[in-house]
């Protein structure tokens, strides 16, 4: 998860409820409504300050990092969308991992780069990193929610209205749909019952994974096709990791996934890029 | 993006660094630990612990192996989950010869429940079907999953209430020569699936009352399922378990069921549940840890109840409740509570509580189980505090282990891609994957967390012999041999009934208290003890039930640790009699009857 916010656009300035309501706000809005409804409703954090730690981890971090490499003071809301997302996803009794998590999701964002792009989402790969170096210490979220339709009918509503306005709703829906069939898939190989292939998705870590973590827009590709296909890829992924009894398959998958689709992008932008002179006007083939 | 190559050096190895972070912390708090012997040596064990365990069971004359229930077929996929339970253990002394004696639990229809009379020279005769309390398995009454034993008629002997999926069952002691059944006439329903129930006199009449609390709904028959939705709709927030009773005690032999009109209304799934007075008012609350959810603490105001969990504190972050204890483990005289939920590396860290009362006017707990070093255990059942090794302060013996079968596969996976589904899925059995053989945090080993009287308890389970990989459910303390220590009796699902025969290094002083009510209760349930010595003091009080499905020796073992002068032993009773022992000396067992 993680967003990172797309930069604003320059014309006029609209009402300020139009301002809350545009791509740049509602994630953070969004993510913010679904921990506090979350939390009064269900409980779902462990303590307020091991989420606040998280998110002040991961703003602090994101305010140094930026001001040394950016020279300017970067907007905070994608940083406090990497805290609230690693509040939320990490389970921890210690507060040293959320701290821990916060800062390599955001450091990663200014050394994981591959020409002058930062290839993993932030909070995808601080939790991954987490779960493999420090199994002993923490586990992901996999059971908080409450576990009703209502809850989850409202936030599949809202984060669809989100991904919809962000344009990226092409992403979660390819995404869920092959899940749903792989899903299927799975129950035939396994000859486990479907609705138990089809649960995870019906959990607390998808809709967080769906609506914020593989829709991000600077860790995804441009094209409408490709992020339909990589949501496909990260689905397989996951499919072949699950035959696998991989408890955390989607984070996993995207961890891989995710960069080389980024990896793939560039080499074709690269090689779009060298054949370009080539057709420009006045450059007459021999 | 710019990039200033000194800047980008410095925060790339900060970087590797905070990946290496974890390893580092891991290898540093490893290397910190004392290495644990791969034998278990009972002379080193004395000599650095101050005690040590042998397990003692055959030669005391016990062979008891658990049977796990079996229900209906329609669940034989998830059958080691929902058969779980039912493994417990119970002290008695049922005969008033001053031995504590020993029930334990069978689970299979069909099978039997022992009573093992204490023979006084280090073995038991199991005497339950001469008595009558064997045979409580049979085939449409359902199985046994627990006992506690309380003197409700006031006549002396402890009678046993047997805590079942199925038919609940009150057998009254026949002055320790035999049971008689008086289910029916005592006013119990025809049906409960419980897994805890505790005997205590919530409105200080003299009598002692019965709260029993159930796991499955009430109308649910695991031997005849109408259908498979009787699982919890959700593993942290379910609400569709069993009922909740208050059987008040009328003094005719008979109870009134009286939960709602006091205030008790719950169909959490309750595991566990523990009585005593947390703040004081000479009526003792009620604890219950819940599976699937968050505590509930019911505080008593005068034999009426308000659920205060949230306002406390130790009802808000929902876990899988297993356990239930008192102790007071800083010698401050104030209760902390032990709650044991689910730890598994990289999967699920609930991590145990350790709910600790703070400084203040109202009643308010912090958790401070990872502060002090008892927060993961593993998939943990039964806990008990009790002092070990007699050093005046309070150890925590803690049961692990779910269901061990496959060494090499693991439910897991499956377990956690239900758990976190809709409650149309979880909640019906039939869309659980099967089991096939493997196992869920199994084999998993024991806790015994010495209290270093300083804030920090330390593992030494495995150095002090404690070694089984059985998977623990109940443990009980008594000083079986009245030799003034502390053994221990486990039972564990589906495995043999151990005996921790405790030695204690010589040096440590004791003082142990046997209690008999007479305007109070008769077994003096709920009466608490404050003994002060060295200039310390320690609060116990005596149980009708706690931990998980077991119940404790009635009698009261303080440590006293080396050379202590004792100031003087304060009882309260249940009837709020407050009564002073001076000029008492270390290392005997006292009789005391409440002054009239």
């Amino acid at each position: 998860m993680s967003w990172t916010i797309v930069a604003p656009s320059t014309q006029p300035e609209p009402a300020l409820w139009r301002r809350v309501l545009d791509s740049r706000f509602m994630p953070p809005v969004f993510i913010t409504l679904i921990l506090l409804v979350g939390n009064f409703s269900f409980g779902i954090l462990e303590s307020y300050t091991r989420t606040l730690l998280a998110i002040v981890t991961s703003i602090t971090g994101e305010l140094i990092l930026g001001r040394i490499f950016l020279k300017k003071w970067p907007h905070p809301a994608s940083a406090y969308i990497t805290g609230i997302s690693v509040g939320i996803l990490l389970r921890s009794p210690a507060y040293w991992t959320y701290a821990l998590c916060a800062a390599l999701s955001i450091t990663s964002k200014y050394t994981l780069r591959f020409r002058n792009r930062h290839i993993w989402n932030p909070s995808n790969f601080g939790i991954c990193a987490m779960l493999f170096l420090a199994s002993d210490s923490v586990a992901g979220l996999s059971i908080q929610w409450g576990n009703n339709l209502t809850s989850l009918i409202v936030i599949w509503i809202l984060g669809s209205v989100i991904v919809w306005r962000a344009r990226r709703f092409n992403i979660t829906a390819t995404y869920v749909a092959s899940f749903i069939a792989l899903s299927f898939l799975r129950s035939w190989i396994t000859g486990d019952p479907w609705q138990s292939e089809i649960s995870p998705i019906t959990g607390p870590m998808y809709q967080l994974f769906i609506f914020f973590m593989i829709t991000d827009p600077k860790t995804t590709v441009r094209s409408q096709t490709g992020q339909c296909l990589v949501a496909f890829a990260i689905a397989l992924v996951e499919f072949f990791m699950r035959l696998d009894n991989s408890i955390y398959a989607p984070l996993y998958a995207l961890f891989w996934v995710g960069p080389a689709a980024l990896l793939i992008e560039m080499w074709l932008d690269a090689r779009r890029a060298r054949a370009l002179p080539a057709v420009l006007p006045g450059a007459q083939p021999a | 993006m710019k990039r200033p190559p000194i800047a980008r050096i410095i925060v790339t190895v900060v970087f590797i660094g905070m990946l290496a972070t974890p390893w580092m912390i891991r290898h540093f708090s490893h290397a910190q630990a004392r290495p644990v012997a791969s034998q278990v040596d009972c002379r080193a064990a004395l000599a650095r612990y101050g005690f040590c365990f042998q397990q003692v069971a055959h030669q005391a004359g016990i062979d008891f192996v658990h049977q796990a229930p079996v229900l209906d077929h329609k669940l034989d996929g998830i059958m080691p989950e929902v058969a779980s339970m039912g493994a417990s253990v119970s002290i008695v002394d049922f005969d008033r010869d001053g031995w504590p004696d020993i029930y334990v639990t069978n689970s299979r229809i069909g099978s039997l429940n022992h009573l093992y009379r204490n023979n006084h020279d280090g073995t038991f005769t199991d005497v339950a079907q001469q008595l009558g309390v064997a045979d409580v398995n049979q085939p449409g009454t359902g199985v046994s999953m627990g006992a506690v034993w309380g003197d409700y008629d006031n006549d002396g002997y402890e009678d046993l209430f047997l805590i079942k999926w199925g038919r609940p069952e009150l057998f009254h002691n026949d002055h320790g020569h035999g049971f008689t059944r008086v289910s029916e006439a005592a006013g119990l329903p025809p049906w409960i699936n419980a897994n805890t129930a505790v005997w205590f006199d919530y409105d200080g009449d003299g009598l002692l009352d019965l709260f029993v609390a159930g796991y499955y709904p009430e109308n649910v028959d695991l031997w005849h399922l109408k259908n498979t939705r009787m699982m919890p709709e959700s593993f942290e927030y379910a609400k569709n378990g069993g009922r909740k009773y208050l059987f008040h005690n009328l003094g005719n032999g008979h109870f009134e069921e009286v939960s709602a009109k006091v205030g008790i209304s719950s169909r959490r799934w309750a595991l566990a549940s523990a009585a005593a007075d947390l703040r004081g008012t000479g009526y003792p609350d009620l604890f219950v840890a819940n599976d699937y959810g968050i505590a509930e603490l019911y505080l008593n105001d005068h034999g009426h109840f308000h659920e205060a969990g949230e306002e406390t504190g130790v009802g808000f972050a929902p876990k899988s409740g297993m356990n239930a204890a008192f102790g007071d483990i800083f010698n401050q005289g104030k209760y902390s509570i032990y709650v044991s939920n689910i730890s598994e590396e990289g999967i699920l860290l609930q991590g145990n509580n350790l709910w600790v009362p703070q400084e203040g006017a109202r009643l308010h707990y912090a958790n401070l189980a990872r502060d002090l070093g008892v927060e993961l255990g593993g998939w943990s059942f039964g806990a008990q505090f009790g002092d070990l090794n007699n050093d005046g302060n309070l150890d925590l013996f803690l049961e692990n282990g779910y269901i061990s079968l496959s060494r090499s596969r693991s439910y897991w996976y499956d377990f956690s891609k239900v758990a976190g589904g809709n409650s149309s899925i979880i909640s019906d059995a039939s869309h659980w994957p099967a089991f096939e053989g493997r196992s869920l945090s199994g084999y998993q080993q024991k806790k015994v967390w010495m209290n270093d009287g300083a804030g920090k308890f330390e593992d030494v389970a495995q150095p002090v012999g404690v070694t089984d990989t059985y998977d623990g459910r109940a443990i009980a303390l008594a000083d079986l041999w009245n030799t003034g220590v502390l053994d221990a009796v486990v039972a564990n699902q589906g495995g043999p009934l151990l005996i921790y025969k405790d030695t204690v290094a010589p040096g440590n002083d004791w003082i142990e208290f046997d209690l008999e009510g007479t305007k109070s209760n008769r077994s003096a349930i709920g009466a608490q003890i404050t003994l002060f010595w060295n200039g310390q003091k320690q609060i116990q009080y005596i149980s009708g039930g706690n931990g998980f499905a077991s119940e404790n020796d009635r009698r009261l073992h303080f440590g006293l640790g080396k050379n202590p002068q004792i100031e003087k032993a304060v009882i309260r009773w249940p009837s709020g009699t407050l009564q002073t022992l001076d000029h008492l000396t270390p290392n005997q067992l006292l009789h005391v009857k409440e002054p009239a």
